[in-house]
């Protein structure tokens, strides 16, 4: 019973708060709400109403789907020192960051269900009932992977606060196994996600071994801008104590994934441009235009200058050390990334077709309403655990034991 | 198929009542999401359709019963008459395709029969077969014109590479699909169960050819231009959401016929035929011509070759 009274206890602390709480609660309901009745009525028209076609037959959605699978496998920056390395400043954030994950994949997941021209079929995919295609379909081992770090990330810190809520020893023995297997798990999603894209000769742009260990740096960079971000306005605003060092290492392991991603993104580069083929052809779509076609020319550009700076900016002690500028280079680089591993990723993998079609893709306000719900649903459940976690980190939600009359 | 129309008007009216009072009541949800694309069918067809099994599970009656409903579904979406079937491969027989591009000039005859044998999309306009207009020399697909519309063809200087499904014997878009919706039928034509397809699209990624098409909306066709004989791996009306791609005219060359574009085709520039029978003209070319394949260089093993004179 005391599980059933630790779950009530918590579902109650998501939904008590000051007036400001409730109000962020609803501006993020009002804004899934949106999407919802957007997303009504792509069900209703079919995917005609995005900007997809045929030659770009992915867009917004699996742009956003791969970036959040990086956002959620960053999560385990934090789980390695915390668990690994017992850092207890780290330990004390480890479940927000658990809950990040968990919002992130979410979010992933849904990006996923959105962009389906039947999630009345979902079900095919379930085994046994449905026909999996495991293991040869990279997309059923995406689902695999996924279904099972959300899983994992949400059982541990479930296991972990309920003894705390009960304000006894959690056994570690019994949850470090299910923590190393996190940690790899971790890795494998975005490894995975980034297969996804790799594994098609049919597409150049993609069909690159540089793709995964890429996608992990630029996951290793955009996870710890939000964590960092995040971390800060949580104590703003709850008091919950973040130290400093959590923020330094954090930083200090973005400016060396940001390094290493944009190491990748000039090899990628200077691989295609040196000697500049036929598979080519999209990264210089990409970056210069083809045909007189460039509406990501001025997106990338950008994103790099984004991420030129923020890496600037952490590779200097004093910048990084100084929250403002730290807080810049987050932000920089989170949009950044964004932009690179999302769009920039996806759609030049469609420009040019296959069979050289040169075909430009713009999302519409469909798919911009519908992502935007996702996004504010995705904060919206951060928000809840977040909120949960940090009032049993604290002690303010406990189990009521009985107190032994002898022990007094 | 001629069955007495009437008492089944009056018994879909029965089930839009049913439908409309169950709603009402909550169940709704379920019914309209199992609502096909096609739509205004009765409840029991919805539920039918919303369990329907893989066609590799299904057993004989049951794709039967599922042929039975198709047509139903066709007279309330199309109100035409069609007839699906599930006709099987035949043995020994592989089917494959080669085409002299020499001879082609470009006329798209292929392309607009197989609109219409296969029951494609008018508006949305999906075509299985893509005729390129490439220049003289030069076989770069990036410089190809696939909207080239001259008064005349074929235009000086030019000459055309027709484009359709492969049939890979090794599949790239097979090994994609999450959901096992799409494989390889033992006479070699890639084929997609419409009904199973939960339209992620993962395969027309996969596809070197840009050969799968996606309906992005309703696949509509004017009633008096259906084609009534169907087979349900191939031209039957398909939903909206889900992948489709030429499958080689299933319905007609598993009863011995020629796929439409050859047939269509005004020059003889499209051969098909049964590769495992050596005296078929497909082998006759392929031992005879100096043939050659779309980017094998991928590994797909296109059952899909190219010669010229």
């Amino acid at each position: 019973m005391a599980i059933l009274r630790f779950i009530l206890d918590g579902l109650r602390e998501m939904f008590r708060g000051s007036r400001n709480y409730w109000l962020w609660l609803m501006v993020l309901t009002v804004v899934v709400a949106y999407g919802a009745t957007r997303y009504a009525q792509q069900v209703m028209n079919g995917l005609v109403v995005t900007g997809m076609s045929d030659q770009v037959s992915w867009g917004f959605y699996i742009a956003n789907f791969a970036f959040l699978v990086g956002i959620a496998a960053a999560a385990v920056l934090l789980v390695i020192p915390a668990y690994i390395f017992h850092r207890k400043d780290i330990k004390e954030v480890v479940l927000v960051g658990e809950g990040m994950a968990v919002a992130a994949v979410t979010m992933a997941i849904l990006f996923v269900v959105v962009d389906l021209g039947r999630p009345d079929r979902l079900w095919h995919m379930i085994p046994f009932i449905g026909r999996f295609n495991w293991p040869m379909s990279l997309l059923a081992w995406d689902v695999l992977v996924l279904s099972g770090y959300l899983v994992l990330n949400l059982a541990i810190p479930f296991y972990l606060l309920y003894y705390r809520y009960r304000g006894k020893e959690a056994n570690f023995r019994l949850y470090f196994p299910f923590v190393v297997l996190a940690m790899f798990w971790a890795i494998s999603i975005h490894t995975v996600t980034a297969f996804l894209f790799s594994a098609n000769p049919a597409r150049p742009f993609w069909h690159t071994s540089l793709l995964g260990p890429r996608f992990i740096a630029s996951a290793f960079a955009s996870g710890p801008a939000l964590i960092i971000i995040t971390l800060q306005v949580i104590h703003k605003v709850t008091q919950y104590n973040v130290s400093k060092s959590v923020i330094d290492t954090l930083a200090l392991i973005m400016a060396i994934a940001m390094q290493i991603n944009l190491f990748f993104v000039g090899a990628e580069l200077f691989t295609d441009f040196y000697n500049e083929g036929a598979h080519a052809a999209s990264i210089h779509y990409l970056f210069l235009g083809l045909d007189g076609f460039n509406s990501l020319q001025p997106w990338i550009w950008f994103a790099l200058t984004l991420n030129v700076i923020a890496v600037v900016i952490l590779m200097i002690n004093p910048l990084r050390t100084n929250t403002l500028y730290l807080n810049i280079a987050c932000v920089l680089a989170f949009v950044g990334i964004w932009i690179e591993k999302g769009m920039g990723l996806v759609v030049p993998g469609f420009v040019p077709t296959p069979l050289g079609e040169i075909f430009e893709y713009v999302p519409t306000s469909v798919e911009l309403s519908v992502a935007a719900g996702i996004w504010a649903f995705g904060i919206l459940i951060f928000t809840l655990l977040a909120k949960a976690v940090i009032a049993i980190e604290r002690g303010e939600l406990r189990y009521p034991e009985k107190v032994s009359p002898y022990s007094l | 198929m001629a069955k007495d129309s009437r008492s089944k008007e009056t018994q879909n009216k029965f089930d839009m009542a049913r439908r409309n009072f169950l709603r009402g009541i909550g169940v709704g949800a379920a019914v309209s999401m199992a609502q096909p694309a096609w739509g205004g069918q009765t409840f029991g067809d919805a539920f039918d359709d919303f369990f329907q099994k893989h066609y590799k599970k299904m057993t004989a009656d049951e794709m039967q019963e599922t042929l039975l409903r198709i047509e139903r579904k066709a007279k309330i979406r199309y109100d035409a008459d069609i007839s699906c079937s599930n006709t099987p491969p035949q043995e020994n027989v592989v089917f494959g395709y080669a085409i002299n591009i020499s001879r082609c000039q470009g006329y798209r005859d292929c392309v607009q029969a197989c609109v219409e044998e296969n029951n494609l999309g008018r508006d949305s306009q999906v075509q299985y077969i893509r005729v390129l207009q490439m220049d003289q020399g030069d076989s770069n697909l990036e410089h190809s014109d696939h909207y080239y519309d001259p008064e005349e063809v074929p235009v000086a200087g030019k000459y055309y590479l027709p484009v359709q499904c492969m049939q890979c014997d090794d599949p790239p878009c097979v090994k994609a699909c999450p959901v096992e919706a799409t494989w390889m039928e033992p006479d070699g034509i890639v084929v997609v169960d419409y009904d199973w397809c939960i339209g992620c699209r993962y395969c027309m990624t996969a596809c070197p050819y840009w050969a799968r098409h996606f309906n992005w909306t309703e696949p509509e066709i004017p009633t008096d231009e259906i084609n009534p004989d169907t087979h349900y791996l191939g031209n039957r009306p398909r939903p909206r959401g889900v992948v489709e791609k030429c499958h080689f005219c299933i319905q007609r060359t598993r009863k011995g016929r020629q796929p439409a574009c050859m047939e269509a085709c005004p020059t003889g520039a499209r051969i098909f035929g049964n590769l495992l029978d050596p005296d078929s003209e497909i082998r006759y070319v392929l031992e005879n011509k100096q043939v050659f394949r779309l980017k094998e260089d991928l590994g797909t093993e296109p059952k899909f070759w190219y010669f010229s004179d």
